[in-house]
Order: structure tokens, then C-alpha cells, then sequence
């Protein structure tokens, strides 16, 4: 066959089965479409480590990195280079297998997990790998290994500090991964679906019923009895608003985990530069850290794109009716642009919550993750079981039993009596609340002592 | 405390998170108090002291007189006065004599403002010009022609 012809069968979207022409093709397309997340995530670390810190300084009333390049876009390129440009040491006594292997470990499943999460409802040219029946086990396998990379980095490096950070981070990723692994599966309960592009099209109303009508997603949510319809009318039917606060309360949970997961602010306690030097990362230079860093990035990237996934909806727009775009070229740019754009709001997300909340202590992290996300994502997972068998009212109902019992409970506990009472928080929030924006000090007096305020002294009088 | 209060606190707790979240989204939006230092420059105090200046005359006569006092008067030995005899031929400051030498040593130098006040003549002067690093020792001993303002145009 000639080039034109080649490229007609090689581009060509059948909308719903994969044409197995010839077997070499698929194999090609397979290559080309693999490339596509790889290079997403990859190409996204310099701009987002740019965006962070800039946003950062933004919210800290300071300008950020803005002299390489436009807007100083370019300054992770500079920082990069010259990272690479640094000598490249491995110390004496480090176990070197491991040593090396430790921050491939990182980068990896960030890159591979990304593979099936589509960005358009095509099985052809849908995703990295779009036909994955158990999407979603794929998922969590892959994003558990990259606690490995930690954890051998930590032990390889042969230094106290960057064991500690590596078992700091193991026993906290197993922890949080619980809680993420069981506000996954309540998806899966509602989508009734493993494959990830099933759970995309279970949160679409309207927008490619008639391929969605031939896929497992609405077959089993024929057998459950349910088909979702558009929310408040004309908003798609996403998983965050689905039974409406077990939907939320599942995606709260798996926000809150892929805090934890990725290592990122509150959560960063393996890296803690007050208590651990630099953490796992200690021993490492030039490249290696880079990539580390890279890793690190490239899991914000993976981590957002799961959440908007699952519980945003995917590729699908907010509005039910505009999801029914056709196999042309608006119909491939839209989707593509609605996921991105879930994937930024999740990175401004990560870097919001950076900004805002300091470092928990460690056991406060344990106990959160053990007695707080665990439980929740537990007893959310029952009730939107109950609200499948017996009808969305039956779960509301013991959704609501379940919470107030656990609200009582909860409030009576010594522990949370002592934890409010030492926080004080009434008082903090006071501050909080009258806090101004620092400003240069503009004061003139004309013996050049401050001004006093001369109600309060005499209230200081009075008493 | 009674179990509403309980609640309370508990609320609290759970809702200090999201205060935080809506004081960093305010401030990102709030005007930034750093500025981009080597294109923007703060003005400084009028009394502000830093690198000396040699000052002159409208005419253009310098208004050094070489008398030293300026010299004495540092606390730091950081001045090094040498004058010279004004003459109808080479007349340099109104007076009888003229500094043919003024050096400052900037390493020594402690921006008291003493020999500003010391001297007669308002010569010497401590200006906001603060930008006085060097990599060389030598470079740091100030001349009188790095110091003295440019002379008038003639006309």
C-alpha cells in the first residue's frame, strides 16, 4: 500500500472497535499512542515547577522566578541545566545497585500510570492504552510502587537522615493508601466499571450515549438499576456529585491521599529539611536528584490526572449537553483541553495547599490517616453499597445515622477535647482574621516615637 | 464544656484549613511588597550615608580647602589629606590652599559622617550612592577624582 493509503487506515477512527486490519498497525498506533502521555508528563515538570514557585510567590507577596525567559518561564530549563552540569557523586558506602536504581524507581510508575488514563472517548487513539479492562487495579498497582524508590533511595544512601525519610515515607504511602485505595473502589462500586475509560463514560449524560450504550460501564449500571442523570439538570453526572455526599466525601478522601502519596505539603514529613536534612533525597546530586525531582513532579501530574479521572469526569465538560461533539477536529480538542484543564486546577490545587497549610507532626499524620481518612472512606464505601441495593434514600439515611453517631462520638473523645483546647484556635483565628498585608512602615511623629493610641491606654487606665 | 460546645471546637478545627485556604487566595491577588531590585530602587532617607562625594563650587572651584580637618576627625584614620598651595596660574578652590591628594580608604571607612561634619567648607559629603563592592583591595582606596563631582560645563 502506498503512503496515503498507509496513513488513511493508520489515522482513521472507526468511532467504536478497533480495526485489525493488519496486526502491525495496531502495533505502530500502539507505540505512537504511548508516546503521547509519556511526553504529556514529561514536557509539564519544567512549566509546573515554574508555575509553583511563581504561584508560591504570588501568595506570598513576592515575585517569584521571573528573569529567564518570559514571565521567567525558562528558569527550570536554567536550573536544569544546571543541575546536569554538576558532578555526578556517589559516595563511598552506599549500596550502589540500589543507589542507582532508587530514582528510576521514582520517575517510572509516574510515567507508566499515566498510560491509561484517556483524554478522548476513541478506543483507537483514546490513550496511552485505552482498552485496559482493569484500568483501575492498573492504577493502584502502579501507583504503590512508587513508594520502592523512596524507601530504597532512603536505605541505599547508607546515611541515618535519609533512612528515616524513606521509612517515614513508607509507612505513611501504606497508610494513605488505604484510604485512596477504598475511595477508588467506592468509583468503581458506582460506575460499576474497573476499566478507566468505562468510568470516564459513566459520568457522561449525554455524549456518546450510542458508543456508551455498547460499553461495561452501562451494562452494569443497567444491572445496578441506576443510570445517571445530568445533575441539577444540565451538569454531567461526575462521581464527586454522585449520591451526593458519599460522591464528595469519596473524593475529599482521595485528595487528601494523593497529598499524602505524592509526598507533597502538609504531607512531606519524608523530607522534612527541619528534622531530615533533605530526607530520602540526601545523598543525592546532579542527575540523579533531578530526577528525583522530576519524579516527584511528574506523580503531581499523574496523581491530578487520576483525581480528575475518576471523580472530575475525565474528558468530559461540566455541562451535560456540550459533551455531544461530534469525530471531528473540535471534537478531539475538546476533550483533550477539558482534562488538561482538570489536571491544572489539580496542580494550583497542590500548590494552594502548599502555600496555605504547615507540615503535621508525624504522629498526627499516623493518627489522620489511621483514625480519620481510614474510617471515613470505610463507612462512605457501605453506604453508597447500601444506597445501590436498597436505593440513594436508604444510604442517605444511614450516610446521615453514620455521621452524626460519629460526630458525637468523635467530639466526646478526651483526645479531641485535649486537641481543641491546646490549639486554641478561637485565638488564632482572631489573628488570623485581623491579620493585615505587611506594609513599609510609614510613621511620622514629631519626636519620632510611635503613635499611641490613646483609647486603649486609657482603657489600660481604667482597669 | 457541654457537647454542643464539643461540636463547636471540632467545627472550628475543621474549618480552619479552609480560612487558611481563602487568606493565601486573597494575598495572591494583593499587590507583591518585594520589587525587582536592580530595575526599581527604593529612595533612601535624605540623611542616608554612604559613598562620600567632593562637592564644588557653582563655578566650578572645588570647595576642598586641603585643611584636614576631615582627617582628624575620623575615628577610623580611614582619610588621607595632601594639600597643595593655590597659585593665580592653577587656582583649584577659592581659598589659599586645595587638596592635591584626597583618599579615602572604603575598607576602613565606618559612614560616621564625622569629617562631613568637621569640615568647613561642606566639601565632603556622605551621599545614598550604596553600591561599593569590589574584588580588589586596591580598588576600594578612593580617589579624589573618583569622589569629586564632574565640573561644570564652560560655556
Amino acid at each position: 500500500m502506498d503512503f496515503s493509503q498507509f496513513s488513511h487506515i493508520f489515522w482513521s477512527v472507526p468511532t467504536n472497535e478497533v480495526p485489525a486490519a493488519d496486526w502491525w498497525i495496531d502495533v505502530l498506533r500502539a507505540f505512537v499512542r504511548i508516546l503521547v502521555p509519556v511526553f504529556f508528563v514529561l514536557l509539564l515538570v519544567p512549566p509546573l515547577v515554574w508555575f509553583e514557585r511563581r504561584l508560591l510567590g504570588f501568595m506570598q507577596q513576592r515575585q517569584g522566578p521571573n528573569r529567564v525567559g518570559p514571565e521567567g518561564i525558562v528558569q527550570t530549563i536554567a536550573d536544569g541545566v544546571k543541575l546536569l552540569m554538576k558532578e555526578d557523586i556517589i559516595p563511598s558506602n552506599v549500596d550502589r545497585t540500589l543507589y542507582v536504581l532508587a530514582p528510576i524507581i521514582m520517575l517510572i510508575p509516574a510515567l507508566v500510570t499515566a498510560g491509561v488514563l484517556p483524554w478522548h472517548p476513541s478506543l483507537v487513539w483514546g490513550a496511552g492504552a485505552p482498552n485496559v479492562d482493569i484500568g483501575v487495579l492498573y492504577l493502584l498497582a502502579w501507583s504503590s510502587l512508587a513508594v520502592y524508590g523512596v524507601v530504597m533511595a532512603g536505605w541505599a544512601s547508607n546515611n541515618k537522615y535519609a533512612l528515616l525519610g524513606g521509612l517515614r515515607s513508607s509507612a505513611q504511602m501504606i497508610s494513605y493508601e488505604l484510604g485512596m485505595g477504598i475511595a477508588v473502589v467506592t468509583v468503581v462500586l458506582i460506575s460499576g466499571a474497573l476499566s478507566v475509560r468505562d468510568i470516564v463514560f459513566d459520568q457522561s449524560a449525554y455524549g456518546w450515549i450510542k458508543d456508551a450504550a455498547h460499553t461495561t460501564a452501562h451494562h452494569a449500571a443497567y444491572t445496578w438499576g441506576i443510570v445517571h442523570k445530568p445533575w441539577l439538570g444540565f451538569l454531567n453526572p461526575w462521581h464527586v456529585a454522585q449520591f451526593f455526599p458519599m460522591g464528595f466525601v469519596a473524593a475529599f478522601i482521595y485528595v487528601v491521599a494523593m497529598l499524602a502519596e505524592t509526598n507533597r505539603s502538609p504531607f512531606d514529613l519524608p523530607e522534612a529539611e527541619t528534622e531530615l536534612v533533605a530526607g530520602y533525597h540526601t545523598e543525592y546530586t546532579s542527575m540523579k536528584f533531578a530526577m528525583f525531582f522530576m519524579g516527584e513532579y511528574a506523580n503531581m501530574v499523574v496523581v491530578s490526572a487520576i483525581a480528575a479521572t475518576l471523580f472530575f469526569g475525565g474528558w468530559t465538560t461540566p455541562i451535560a449537553q456540550l459533551d455531544q461533539w461530534d469525530n471531528t477536529a473540535v471534537g478531539w480538542i475538546i476533550p483533550a483541553a477539558m482534562i488538561s484543564a482538570k489536571i491544572g486546577l489539580g496542580l494550583y490545587f497542590f500548590v494552594w495547599i502548599r502555600a496555605t497549610l504547615p507540615r503535621i507532626r508525624y504522629d498526627m499524620l499516623m493518627s489522620f490517616g489511621w483514625k480519620g481518612i481510614f474510617p471515613i472512606a470505610l463507612g462512605n464505601l457501605f453506604c453508597v453499597a447500601v444506597s445501590l441495593t436498597a436505593g440513594y434514600w436508604a444510604g442517605l439515611a444511614v450516610w446521615i445515622v453514620l455521621a452524626v453517631g460519629a460526630l458525637l462520638i468523635v467530639a466526646n473523645l478526651d483526645s479531641t477535647k485535649r486537641f481543641t483546647e491546646k490549639t486554641r484556635r478561637r485565638s488564632v483565628l482572631g489573628l488570623y482574621a485581623s491579620a493585615q498585608p505587611f506594609q513599609m512602615p510609614l510613621v511620622k511623629t514629631s519626636n519620632g516615637a510611635p503613635p499611641v493610641d490613646g483609647r486603649t491606654a486609657a482603657e489600660e487606665l481604667v482597669k | 464544656m457541654s457537647l454542643w460546645d464539643d461540636i463547636k471546637a471540632l467545627a472550628e478545627e475543621v474549618k480552619a484549613p479552609l480560612t487558611g485556604l481563602s487568606i493565601t487566595d486573597s494575598y495572591s491577588r494583593q499587590p507583591r511588597v518585594t520589587i525587582q531590585y536592580p530595575d526599581v530602587r527604593r529612595p533612601l532617607s535624605r540623611r542616608a550615608r554612604w559613598r562620600h562625594v567632593l562637592n564644588r563650587y557653582e563655578n566650578g572651584l572645588e570647595k576642598c580647602i586641603g585643611c584636614s580637618l576631615c582627617a582628624g576627625a575620623c575615628p577610623a584614620n580611614a582619610i588621607y589629606v595632601k594639600a597643595a598651595e593655590n597659585t593665580a596660574e592653577n587656582r583649584v578652590s577659592p581659598g589659599e590652599r586645595y587638596a592635591e591628594q584626597y583618599e579615602i580608604n572604603m575598607i576602613r571607612c565606618i559612614f560616621c559622617g564625622y569629617c562631613e561634619e568637621a569640615c568647613p567648607t561642606q566639601a565632603i559629603q556622605l551621599k545614598d550612592i550604596y553600591e561599593l563592592a569590589d574584588d580588589e583591595r586596591k580598588d576600594l582606596i578612593y580617589t579624589k577624582e573618583m569622589m569629586l563631582t564632574p565640573a561644570p560645563e564652560e560655556e
